[in-house]
């Protein structure tokens, strides 16, 4: 009697989500492999970084701006109850440096980004643009994957600061608003608190967000199979799963941080 | 048809080809030589594992089993810079003729030839563009993005991308799918004068017997996984093979 081979190791979901996270490494490796192996798309990789950066400014600086006016108004009662309301520009531009702006600019990224990288090459994908250009010789994952990956590391960090930057401006406006306070007083307090920890640790997560939005979103659509349904999956699956590993990212650099903060 | 061909020079080998996709057996046991100068039909039903052929022959797929041999090279075998070596070699025009839509039909036919023709001058690069966008009759797309054009114009540039790399052997994925039957002969005849101007030898995926009657010097008909006959059209369909038969019968509404 023939026995039927077994079909999964354990059950069909953990399976298929220990493969994904096989393949997902096995991508990683690929990108480190392909970047520093011949010719870089360098017309392709700024082309990228003006898409990526340049498009996404008037929304990471209004989401900016926003973040930093709404979290000085909130903050300040708090403040008040104390009479510490002079610690408004310290206390906003310790949460704007070491959180806000990179988490903002980063969850903005990741929808805008992300979505558009993942459908981008999903589309690409399901219409045999990435064959037709593997059978004319050319090696898709350096021109497409490569130079999107390397674009967004590079350009979300910028981002960040430009959102750094916007924000400080809308807390600024609320406190010379409301408390007079002048832009001389408000850099001098708001610098006070902020150390090169600070801006380095920012940086470090700033460049993690846009390397880890960027693969997501190129595994995602570089991976997308069964057509139409699958384009607007892979679209899908970069933003969500973009903004998970981010927040995870997240909690493991703010550790660091601290360990050294000590 | 057949008189430019040189029968003892196979330039594409298949012995004994196998493809299954899990429990789905798309080839079973396929064999096939195309020699040098001929353009070669492959008819089946839809689902019959011709597309899948093709992609094995240019190394998109790999067989379970069995050789497939084009200019001397086993496909299988070749990786990195020695399968885009022979990659060089062989035009693949796709179905949904897969155009860079982001890209316009200038940079569409730069960008293989750029990136595989080295130390080509600006003016180089610009006249073999306009020379091969002359080829196909479509010189007044040159700025047009892919999405401009219709689905004859996105075949004849699709075509025209292979060509650029002036190919040794053309694959052609369904040339004449979804296309109305003046434009269907307008590509029957533009697949005549790629053979004729740039000599290549072709495999033609079709399910098009007007476009197999034109195009074809030789037909291969590919039933249950292996070519059950190959011959002229008129040896293939003189076959009393009964979905031969059906197939002739739609084709020429008898």
């Amino acid at each position: 009697m023939s026995t039927k081979p077994k079909e999964h190791v354990f059950t069909k979901n953990l399976d298929h989500a220990l493969l994904s996270v096989y393949n997902g490494y096995k991508f990683f490796i690929r990108f480190f492999k392909e970047a520093f192996k011949g010719r870089m798309e360098f017309q392709e990789l700024v082309k990228q970084c003006y898409a990526i950066g340049y498009k996404s400014l008037l929304l990471i600086g209004m989401t900016g701006f926003i973040t930093g006016m709404v979290f000085t108004k909130q903050s300040r009662p708090s403040l008040a109850e104390f009479g510490a309301t002079s610690w408004l520009p310290s206390l906003v531009s310790i949460a704007i440096v070491r959180a806000l702006a990179a988490l903002v600019t980063a969850l903005i990224s990741a929808g805008k980004v992300g979505s558009s990288i993942g459908a981008e090459l999903g589309s690409m994908r399901v219409t045999e643009q990435i064959d037709a250009m593997e059978v004319s010789a050319i090696n898709p994952f350096k021109f497409l994957v490569v130079t999107r990956v390397l674009a967004s590391t590079i350009t979300i960090p910028l981002l960040m600061f430009y959102c750094t930057l916007v924000g400080l401006l809308g807390a600024f406006l609320n406190v010379y608003l409301n408390e007079g306070t002048s832009g001389v007083a408000f850099v001098e307090k708001a610098f006070e608190q902020i150390t090169f920890l600070d801006l380095g640790t920012s940086v470090a997560k700033a460049v993690a967000y846009g390397f880890t939005i960027g693969m997501v979103g190129c595994y995602q659509g570089y991976n997308a199979t069964k057509g139409t349904e699958g384009v607007g999956k892979a679209a899908n699956t970069s933003v969500v799963l973009s903004m998970f590993l981010i927040f995870i990212e997240e909690v493991i650099i703010v550790q660091v941080s601290n360990y050294f903060r000590g | 048809m057949q008189e430019n061909t040189n029968q003892e020079d196979p330039i594409i080998s298949i012995r004994d080809v196998y493809k299954s996709f899990g429990d789905l057996h798309v080839l079973n046991g396929v064999d096939l030589d195309v020699y040098r100068g001929e353009n070669v039909v492959v008819l089946g039903r839809s689902g019959t594992g011709k597309s899948v052929l093709i992609k094995i022959i240019v190394g998109l797929l790999q067989q379970d089993k069995g050789s497939v041999n084009v200019l001397g090279n086993e496909v299988s075998d070749l990786q990195g810079k020695e399968l885009n070596e022979l990659r060089r070699k062989i035009g693949f025009s796709f179905q949904n003729s897969a155009l860079y839509d982001s890209m316009t039909v200038r940079e569409n036919l730069e960008f293989p030839l750029v990136r595989n023709v080295a130390n080509l001058s600006k003016a180089e690069v610009k006249d073999q563009v306009e020379s091969v966008l002359e080829s196909v009759g479509l010189s007044q797309t040159i700025n047009q993005v892919p999405s401009q054009l219709s689905g004859g114009q996105r075949k004849r540039i699709g075509i025209a991308r292979t060509l650029i790399l002036q190919p040794e052997i053309m694959l052609y994925d369904e040339p004449t799918a979804g296309l109305d039957p003046i434009t269907c002969i307008e590509i029957n005849e533009l697949i005549n004068e790629v053979k004729e101007k740039y000599h290549t030898s072709a495999i033609i995926i079709t399910h098009d017997l007007t476009c197999a009657r034109q195009t074809g010097d030789r037909l291969a008909m590919l039933l249950d996984g292996k070519f059950a006959m190959t011959g002229t059209f008129e040896e293939v369909f003189a076959s009393d093979e009964e979905r031969v038969k059906s197939f002739y019968d739609y084709n020429f509404i008898q």
